[in-house]
């Protein structure tokens, strides 16, 4: 991340979000579209499109059996209607399923061969100068911090960097086509253990058209050296990005993920189905964190993307840990439930959210922490910021099943409004089964009132200024539980999508 | 420097008259009081001086230094120069009070075509004028004024003001809810702030405030007018006999 080169204590920080909001002056900075040529399959859904995506990824049989499999099943699926959120009706026959630039028909052998319009187009994305260098085959000096960054352009993965020095520590790290090719064995144990085929309308849709995602392997007691990240870039038109990300973390191992999303802005609303599966053993630690700014639409909600997401992990292994931090401020609709199976005995699961809806915005999204071991805990932060006409749900559920003895789960579900016109909807779910476990529910709701603007503007900053001040108080909690240099970008984000929500 | 002529002023959302014809010109280097009866209009002078929303200003002027105030926003006035001391302080939760500061002094800052001061720069002078005011590292990273006692919020707007210097100081009952030794340290705080360039308007209801600020002027204002001005000595008598004589003596 740019944010990299000039990083101070969070004490600072404020000040630059400040900075931040000046310079990029109001609208949404990843709008613009890439002029590269494209190779589309036809528009549609249908076996033979589930076959071409296949084939083009040169799978093994048993992969294309599996998605014509989930295609069929999809057939035979209702489009769910459960969630505070409404929007017109998807053509799924209007679609492309598959799109990539077409200077990747032959995979590039290296970086170098890769389009430098793509390159570009990452660093337009704020991924590091230092990993564009990385991408473009320069060697980094000792001091940099090192991030590894797989690029999933459309439907395909442009590059991965520090490849090498990953393998040294025994961590794959590449894309899930790639993966399926050269792992098939991880690939097949694993793939659909956490998230079904069969688990909902959505995620059965990308299991059948998924075509691409990043895989992360982490072995037996490996500390993965670097922190991991994906950037995710919906480019063509009339396109839906189906991703899907498979992370392994084998017993005692510990790795943390990032993941970025951006889109171009169009006015006719593009589909985003992702899946993200991640399967903890024993002892082992993953922290998947999330800056999701997707193109959410313009003021009147013309266009933007519907972001349709299953994100869950398995914490398999006892005393194993998943912490999923989010930031999620763009998507004209988002409908994302994070997950934690805590199966494993003394297994944790914590969920960590900032979600903003500005102007049309709807968001439903929160977690299910499913307690399934003995002395399981879990720990939800939620922080929704409503502003504009957006309405933002809180959507979780905590449920203790019978053998979870002495679990426990605390959760902090906290609104905010501002201005008249937008709504904060919370809806917890608590099932407890047994008699020993503990649930703690918190909620508030309350609204920048005029009072804090007014003390701020009184001491010199503007309202904008001051909006994303108190803003940035009220997700301090979470946005301390990201890695810092996500921490940065995310509360520029958390300013620039409340531009404009005051006055 | 703060000139205030024929001021009037009513509550936006009701036909209420707060101010009805407020004249006061604050000089460079003054303190003036604003001493009056609860309801006499002395908070809304400060609100409406420094921007706050609410009042429709329908009569009469208030410039800073031959600059019209009242066409500004309230961030415009601060950078200005003016600064409110408040008499409730607003908590932020979350915000650093150094985070709020830094914020504060650079948006000022830039606000006037100034370089950002540095986090070095800044840290230092923060340090030196918080130890001043006897205020620790601790409550200097506390969110701004949660959880801080009456005597911590006050001590906390003087050093504010200390950070952003301005040239015309407001404070609005900045004496209420503070005990004696609190009163003190907050008064050697505006005391230390004093120079021949700045200007005070000090409002209270007690006279004691001005035992530790000594006010050049001191003025009674009573339904939305100023109805005496005097020397010191107006705020003894105001002590001694409260403001039924000096309301009569006026009307």
């Amino acid at each position: 991340m740019t944010a990299l080169d000039d990083i101070r204590v969070k004490e600072g920080v404020d000040a630059e979000t400040v900075d931040a909001v000046k310079a990029l002056s109001g609208t949404y900075k990843h709008g613009w579209n890439t002029e590269i040529e494209m190779e589309y399959a036809p528009k549609g859904l249908s076996e033979d499109i589930v076959r071409l995506i296949s084939a083009k990824n040169e799978e093994p049989e048993w992969m294309t059996d599996w998605r014509l499999e989930a295609y069929r099943r999809w057939l035979t699926l209702k489009e769910p209607k459960w969630a505070m959120v409404e929007y017109p009706a998807i053509d799924f026959q209007d679609q492309y399923y598959y799109a990539r630039p077409a200077s990747m028909a032959v995979k590039p052998k290296s970086l170098d061969e890769v389009d430098p319009k793509l390159l570009e187009t990452y660093k337009k994305l704020g991924i590091p100068l230092k990993e564009q260098a990385i991408l473009a085959g320069v060697e980094p000096g000792p001091e940099d911090r090192k991030v590894a960054v797989d690029a999933v352009f459309d439907s395909v993965s442009v590059g991965t960097t520090f490849r090498k020095e990953l393998a040294k520590a025994g961590v794959i790290f590449c894309s899930i086509s790639e993966a399926i090719r050269e792992h098939p064995e991880l690939v097949r144990k694993y793939l659909g253990t956490v998230v079904p085929q069969s688990d909902n309308y959505y995620a059965t849709l990308n299991s059948a058209v998924f075509s691409d995602g990043s895989f992360v392997y982490i072995p037996k007691g490996v500390r993965c050296p670097m922190e991991l990240s994906t950037y995710f870039r919906i480019n063509a038109e009339n396109t839906g990005q189906f991703e899907r990300t498979l992370i392994i973390a084998e017993e005692g191992s510990h790795v943390s993920y990032l993941e970025g999303c951006t889109a171009p802005q169009r006015d006719i609303a593009q589909l985003h189905a992702a899946v993200v599966e991640i399967v903890i053993l024993d002892d082992a630690e993953v922290k998947y964190s999330t800056v999701q700014n997707w193109y959410p639409g313009d003021e009147n909600g013309k266009g933007g993307i519907y972001n349709f997401v299953t994100k869950r992990a398995d914490c398999r292994g006892a005393r194993s840990k998943v912490m999923w931090t989010q930031v999620e401020t763009g998507s004209a609709v988002t409908w994302k439930y994070p997950s934690c199976i805590l199966r494993g005995d003394d297994s944790q699961g914590e969920f960590y959210s900032i979600a903003i809806a500005n102007n049309m915005q709807q968001a439903d999204t929160g977690t299910k922490m499913i307690h399934l071991g003995k002395n399981t805990r879990s720990r939800i932060v939620s922080k929704g910021i409503s502003a504009g006409r957006a309405q933002n749900t809180y959507r979780g559920l905590v449920s203790m099943h019978p053998k979870a003895k002495n679990s426990r789960n605390y959760t902090q579900c906290d609104s905010l409004l501002i201005g008249s016109h937008c709504g904060a909807h919370t809806v917890p779910y608590i099932e407890v089964r047994n008699n020993s476990s503990r649930v703690e529910h918190e909620a508030t709701t309350s609204k920048v009132d005029d009072d804090q603007l007014f003390y701020c503007r009184s001491r010199g900053m503007d309202e904008e200024e001051a909006v994303a001040l108190v803003v940035n108080g009220f997700c301090k909690e979470v946005l301390q539980a990201l890695p810092m240099e996500f921490a940065m970008e995310a509360q520029q984000l958390v300013a620039i999508s409340l531009e404009g929500s005051v006055g | 420097m703060l000139k205030i002529e024929n001021l009037h002023v009513k509550l936006e959302e009701e036909d209420k008259q707060i101010l009805k014809g407020v004249d006061l010109t604050v000089e460079a280097g003054k303190v003036h009081a604003i001493m009056g009866p609860n309801g006499s209009g002395k908070s809304t002078l400060s609100y409406v001086l420094s921007g706050r929303g609410g009042y429709e200003v329908t009569e009469g002027s208030a410039t800073l230094d031959g600059i019209d105030l009242l066409g500004m926003e309230p961030e415009e006035r601060a950078a200005a120069g003016l600064f409110l001391a408040f008499q409730y302080p607003v908590e932020i939760p979350g915000v650093g009070n150094m985070t709020f500061l830094r914020t504060a002094v650079n948006a000022q800052r830039k606000a006037r075509g100034e370089e950002e001061l540095s986090s070095t720069d800044f840290l230092k002078t923060i340090r030196a004028k918080a130890k001043d005011l006897n205020i620790d590292a601790d409550m200097l990273k506390r969110p701004v004024n949660v959880g801080f006692s009456g005597g911590e919020k006050k001590r906390n707007e003087i050093l504010q003001m200390a950070m952003l210097e301005p040239r015309m100081c407001i404070l609005d009952e900045t004496d209420s809810g503070l005990d004696v030794d609190a009163m003190r340290l907050v008064s050697d705080g505006v005391n230390a702030l004093r120079d021949a360039g700045r200007g005070f308007l000090v409002i209270t209801h007690y006279q004691r405030l001005l035992d530790h600020i000594r006010p050049d002027v001191v003025h009674i204002m009573a339904d939305g007018r100023i109805v005496k001005s005097g020397g010191p000595e107006l705020a003894l008598e105001v002590e001694r006999n409260g403001y039924a004589d000096i309301l009569e003596g006026a009307a």
